[in-house]
């Protein structure tokens, strides 16, 4: 055991643990007062739409709910008619029919409750989980389409948050809510028809107890509402911490993070704690609250149902049935404060969610898109403007690159290399100008099109936790296992995959954590390679290479490249001589473009980079 | 058959094991369990007596006409109910508690077994599934431990001494009911077996989404430059719908068992109402007693009913529990020894004997017989080709994983008899892959060391060139984006450089620490570099002769092993693979 976890946190808990998450520009999860009427209608349109496509179903299982409720209901009425008028022909002339009848209607009810109630809870059981399909996928397929720049401030945690927890809430909600309010709103409905009908004066002081429901119910509906909401936004917080941690474990235990990051998590999920002790409370007021206006009305209507057969004015069967209807009328009402619970939780949870399909992808697919089935990789930008929040990167920037030439980018950290390289990616959209492929608009190309024509390849090399060959496949999901080979075999990673334990079946671990970052980086060239774009960007791709893969990639380069665009953004210049072209950038703006031998003869900036690198080299 | 049963028991008993040993969390709140679950108790007997106090009007006040008994009894029943109330708020206040405390501790304490379990744990638990059990399954114990358990006590008692009532009222009929019993028995048991199996296999499913929810969310850009967008929803889909097939099959299971829990209590009250009616017609009970026997029974539909709830949230919590425990089951491999020592301070002599590493589960070793020595304030740099076992090497300093053969010494104790956390904050690390966090510039940099002052801060930014942060809109308070993806690769590497020199550690432990900087940048980094590594042992993996320049001799790693060490002139002259891997000019020459 180190030091205990309890000893770090105690000491800074008050002062700092608040803020470490630093200042961002929006905090996604803020919002105010004011909005959330607003929420609350989008969160309730959502699941209007989840549920529209299942109308016939909600239909059926309305009716099986109401068969089922007429054959529980009909129980205590043939109770009392089994006492009243079953038992004194039993009792006078030993006369059994009535009681025969009654008790075979009884069973009869009770074996159709059952095959309702059977039938019903499939029904919905089916219901709620196709929502649920539904609403993961839609949520999902949103979360793919939005723009990396969303992705950089919502992050991957919170993204699980809502497609995880977020949707749990919703799935214990079409568990077992729907039915406990149908079948609440029926019996409550129902009991209230059938008291005023057997005795009205009982049956009134009974609706007496309505209004003290209502207000009852409107407070518990406005105060959860806040508690659950905050429910959500401390989980969310819980899980971004919990998975961003774990995630970099490596980093975690070599600087042993481990002792703070206890006292982060464990104030995270004090806060989850507090946020649920709140909700439970407020339940712990409402259930008993609608319990103890049942149990008084209950003993109200038995003494004033007493004094009226006291007084000749109701039969002891009707206050017995009375009494038996009054726990159907108000145990349902014990199951309406649970569907609440859920459905104020569900609706904090649908908030979040509909935010987030209300979201607009930044960079749109376009309603009517030009189609290219073969790009050849032209590249024009004109008048190309683009900066983040305040600053500027690219002021005013022209660039056109004819198909098949290799450009190099070169120049300091931000002047604007990989923005060029996001928008021609079409990472994102020029605030001015336009970027073209082929002479179209990227704005105007079908993602399918536009990502044959332009692949892009970073340092950040991402592989999923898949084999190797289904990594390099990614490039191109319908090759074959040849042509994988072959995608290996062309980068140079033929030789380092063969020794792997399973070859090309090696699993690589999450996130490729079973290879070097040079493995994982040749895994991400094949996978491009094999993608056989038009236009290949490599923005700082060959960074973690050691030189002989680097050489290997390099050879590799130039018969790739040979037959397309290649815009390569590198610090190493041994990449950069692979260039047709190369353009010095200062501040988004091109300051030096030529062969890089004309550069280098010219004496500008890139022959000054030149020298040392030449120099850096023995 | 017999194989699929006896497992299928072993796995149900180990489910209840599991589940009782999270028990232990609940000992802080025994007084509250016990509080809630009397008060559940009485809330039930409270409400049990309205019934009998039903009867008494009836056969009393009622039947003699006589309206002065009247008011004491209704305001009897009044009081039962208002009791019930009260006790029903005591119960779910007390849980509001008793079951969330007990939820955060277990959270608190996965979370930190989670931190403490070894780097090759991590390699192969996706965070999914681990993030499913610190927060699905664990609300599924809370709710069965603070409701189902609660309600399974309570539940059994209400129908004992119901059919204790019952048997009062009319020993003949309570015990028809009283047999009632063993049908639920054995819907119960059939339940239970075909329960667990499904909810674990929902629970697994859920798991397996998440980390495919995780991995798109981390690997969306790659998904986007490939536009494959379509390709991973395909596969989402897939997940999706496989764990949609086998909760429709729970909720299918479900209801055969639910609605056979209805069925029983309704079927027995009809059997109730034609012999209670039998029996009041030869006299053998009054009308009375059948009113509140019929009262009595309706009492019992609740706790039939809700027992298929109860039994079917006890299997996933059992489930749970289990999953939970495999976490907690896993040994941190990489611990203190008994007797580890704390080293406060290092001379910085580092020492590999015969070192050999393979991963888990795999027989080839990565590593095998490495034999080197880092002498005090030297700087060692590793130099080999992709996949030679560089940056597992690095990993094996500080114990990410622990050497599978030979020993490590720093001054001459082997590593593992060092405390982890003392060996780890003398050494420091910085990976191939800077790891940054979304938190502020300052917690990233100073991660393990929240005590830095703002200048050692300084410092370490200005050795690694990193002073770029203050231009930052927040200056060091600015939260860089998960992964620092809104920085550039050279900018992340500055960073997590800026945190391995910060606070001057005895010894640095280097991955290409240089790579995505630029020819500019890295000389600058290299001169501020020289003069950290002047006072401090180092050792340094690098692909580039420019970096080599900063060490004083150099290791070549070929085929997980050290194949020559010598300063970077010898080693140029005399071995042949070393300039191979180092020099680019051998290119020219060979591909020339």
């Amino acid at each position: 055991m180190s030091e205990p976890p309890e000893a770090a946190g105690t000491a800074e808990k008050e002062t700092d643990l608040r803020s470490w998450r630093g200042v961002a520009l929006r905090d996604v999860d803020e919002l105010s007062d004011e909005t959330t009427v607003r929420l609350r209608r989008r969160s309730r349109r959502l699941l209007g739409i989840l549920l529209r496509p299942h109308r016939r179903t909600l239909w059926v299982a309305l009716v099986l709910l109401l068969l089922q409720n007429a054959a529980a209901m009909s129980g205590p009425y043939l109770v009392k008619v089994g006492i009243d008028r079953g038992i004194p022909p039993l009792d006078t002339h030993g006369d059994a029919t009535v009681l025969t009848v009654v008790t075979v209607a009884f069973v009869a009810a009770a074996v159709v409750e059952y095959l309702t109630k059977r039938a019903f809870l499939v029904a919905s059981g089916r219901v709620g989980q196709a929502v649920l399909y539904d609403l993961r996928t839609r949520v999902y397929d949103h979360f793919q389409r939005l723009s990396p720049a969303f992705h950089e401030r919502y992050t991957s945690g919170r993204v699980i948050s809502r497609l995880t927890s977020d949707v749990d809430a919703l799935g214990e909600l079409l568990d077992g809510g729907v039915d406990d309010l149908v079948l609440a709103a029926l019996s409550v409905g129902s009991v209230g028809v059938i008291l005023l009908f057997l005795d009205l004066p009982m049956g009134l002081v009974t609706l007496l107890s309505f209004p003290l429901l209502l207000l009852l119910s409107r407070w518990f509906r406005r105060s959860s509402a806040v508690a659950y909401r905050r429910t959500r936004e401390t989980v969310a917080l819980v899980i971004v911490h919990f998975v961003e941690s774990l995630g970099g474990i490596r980093a975690v235990q070599a600087f042993r993070r481990e002792p703070r990051n206890q006292a982060i998590f464990e104030a995270l999920n004090d806060d989850y704690r507090l946020a649920n002790e709140r909700a439970f409370k407020l339940i712990a007021i409402f259930a008993p609250g609608i319990k103890l206006i049942g149990n008084v009305t209950l003993a109200v209507v038995l003494l004033f149902g007493s004094y009226r057969v006291l007084g000749g004015h109701a039969e002891v069967g009707v206050l017995a049935a009375f009494l038996l209807y009054l726990r159907r009328f108000f145990d349902p009402m014990q199951d309406l404060s649970m569907f609440y619970n859920s459905l104020q939780s569900a609706t904090a949870a649908l908030e979040k969610l509909s935010a987030v399909l209300e979201e607009t992808p930044t960079v749109t697919e376009p309603a009517e898109p030009v189609s290219l089935p073969q790009p050849v990789g032209r590249i024009d930008l004109d008048g190309v403007r683009f900066g983040y929040r305040d600053a500027v990167v690219l002021p005013e920037l022209d660039l056109h690159v004819p198909a098949g030439q290799t450009v190099a980018l070169v120049g300091a950290t931000g002047a604007g290399k990989t923005t060029i390289a996001r928008l021609v990616a079409r990472f994102y959209d020029p605030q001015d100008g336009v970027v073209r492929l082929d002479g179209v608009d990227l704005r105007h190309l079908g993602e399918a099109d536009l990502r044959r024509g332009v692949v892009m390849v970073t340092q950040e090399n991402f592989l999923f936790s898949d084999t190797v060959a289904e990594n390099i496949r990614f490039g191109r999901p319908d090759a074959t296992d040849a042509d994988v080979a072959q995608a290996a075999r062309a980068i140079g990673a033929l030789e380092f995959i063969e020794a792997l334990p399973d070859g090309f079946d090696t699993q690589v671990g999450k996130r490729g954590g079973r290879l070097s970052s040079g493995q994982r980086q040749l895994l991400a060239f094949a996978r491009a390679f094999l993608g056989d774009p038009a236009v290949l960007i490599l923005d700082e791709a060959t960074s973690s290479l050691d030189i002989p893969s680097e050489r290997l990639v390099q050879r590799a380069l130039r018969t790739i490249l040979r037959d397309r665009t290649a815009l390569i953004i590198a610090h190493r210049l041994s990449t950069v001589e692979i260039a047709d072209r190369v353009l010095v950038l200062d501040r988004g703006r091109i300051v030096e473009d030529g062969t890089p031998a004309d550069l280098v003869r010219d004496g500008g900036g890139y022959a000054g980079l030149h020298q040392a690198w030449a120099d850096s080299l023995v | 058959m017999s194989t699929g049963l006896s497992t299928a028991v072993v796995r149900r008993r180990s489910s209840l094991q599991s589940l009782w040993r999270l028990g232990s969390y609940v000992r802080p709140y025994a007084g509250q369990m016990v509080l809630m679950t009397v008060a559940a108790g009485v809330a039930v007997g409270a409400s049990l007596l309205v019934p009998l106090v039903i009867r008494s009007i009836v056969d009393g006040p009622i039947r003699h006409g006589e309206r002065s008994g009247l008011l004491p009894l209704g305001l009897l029943a009044l009081l039962l109910g208002v009791l019930e109330a009260g006790l029903v708020f005591v119960r779910r206040w007390v849980q509001s508690y008793a079951a969330l405390g007990m939820e955060t501790a277990v959270r608190d304490d996965l979370y930190a077994h989670l931190q403490r379990l070894p780097v090759a744990f991590h390699d192969e638990w996706q965070t999914g599934q681990l993030l499913s059990r610190a927060t699905t399954d664990l609300s599924t114990v809370r709710r069965f431990l603070s409701f189902g358990l609660v309600y399974l006590v309570v539940n059994v008692a209400t129908f004992v001494t119901v059919v204790a009532l019952l048997v009062h009222l009319y020993a003949p009929l309570a015990l028809f009911v009283a047999a009632s019993a063993v049908p639920l028995f054995f819907i119960s048991r059939n339940l239970s077996r075909a329960y667990l199996r499904t909810s674990r296999q929902v629970q697994d499913l859920q798991g397996d989404l998440a980390t495919f929810i995780e991995e798109s969310a981390v690997g969306v850009r790659v998904i986007r430059s490939f536009g494959r967008r379509q390709h991973v929803g395909t596969s989402f889909r897939r997940g999706a719908r496989t764990l949609h097939d086998a909760a429709v099959g729970k909720a299918t299971l479900v209801a055969r068992f639910w609605s056979l829990f209805d069925l029983v209590p309704s079927l027995t009250l009809g059997g109730v109402l034609l012999f209670g009616s039998v029996a009041v017609s030869r006299e053998a009970m009054t009308l009375g007693e059948l009113v509140a026997f019929v009262t009595l029974m309706l009492m019992l539909v609740w706790p039939v009913d809700s027992l298929g709830w109860i039994l079917a949230n006890g299997q996933e919590a059992m489930t749970a529990a289990d999953r939970i425990y495999e976490v907690f089951d896993t040994e941190p491999a990489v611990v203190d020894r008994p007797g580890a020592v704390a080293l406060a301070s290092t001379n910085g002599w580092l020492r590999l004997e015969k070192v050999g590493f393979s991963y888990p589960g795999s027989s080839r070793p990565v590593l095998h017989d490495i034999d080197l020595e880092v002498r005090p304030g030297e700087t060692l740099a590793l130099v080999g080709g992709t996949g030679s076992g560089k940056t597992t090497l690095t990993a094996l300093v500080p114990r990410l994983y622990d050497v599978t053969a030979g020993r490590i010494t720093l001054d001459g104790h082997d590593i593992r008899d060092l405390q982890l956390s003392s060996l780890r904050s003398l050494i420091a690390t910085a990976f191939e892959d800077a790891t940054l966090f979304s938190s502020s510039v300052r917690d990233n940099v100073t991660l393990g060391r929240a005590d830095a002052t703002d200048a050692e801060v300084a410092e370490a930014l200005q050795i690694a060139q990193a002073t770029f942060v203050h231009d930052l809109p927040w200056g060091l308070e600015t939260r860089i984006g998960e992964q620092g993806l809104s920085l550039s690769g050279g900018q992340r590497q500055r960073l997590a450089l800026a945190r391995a020199v910060l606070g001057r550690p005895g010894v640095l432990v280097l991955d290409d620490p240089l790579s995505a900087l630029d020819v500019h940048t890295e000389s600058l980094v290299e001169e501020a570099l020289r003069r950290v590594l002047s006072r401090t042992t180092a050792l340094l993996v690098v692909h580039r002769p420019s970096t080599v320049a900063l060490a004083d001799r150099v290791a070549l790693l070929e085929h997980g092993t050290i194949a020559a060490v010598g300063t970077h002139s010898e080693l140029m002259e005399t071995v042949p693979a070393y300039r191979a891997v180092l020099s680019q000019q051998a290119e020219e020459m060979t591909a020339g």
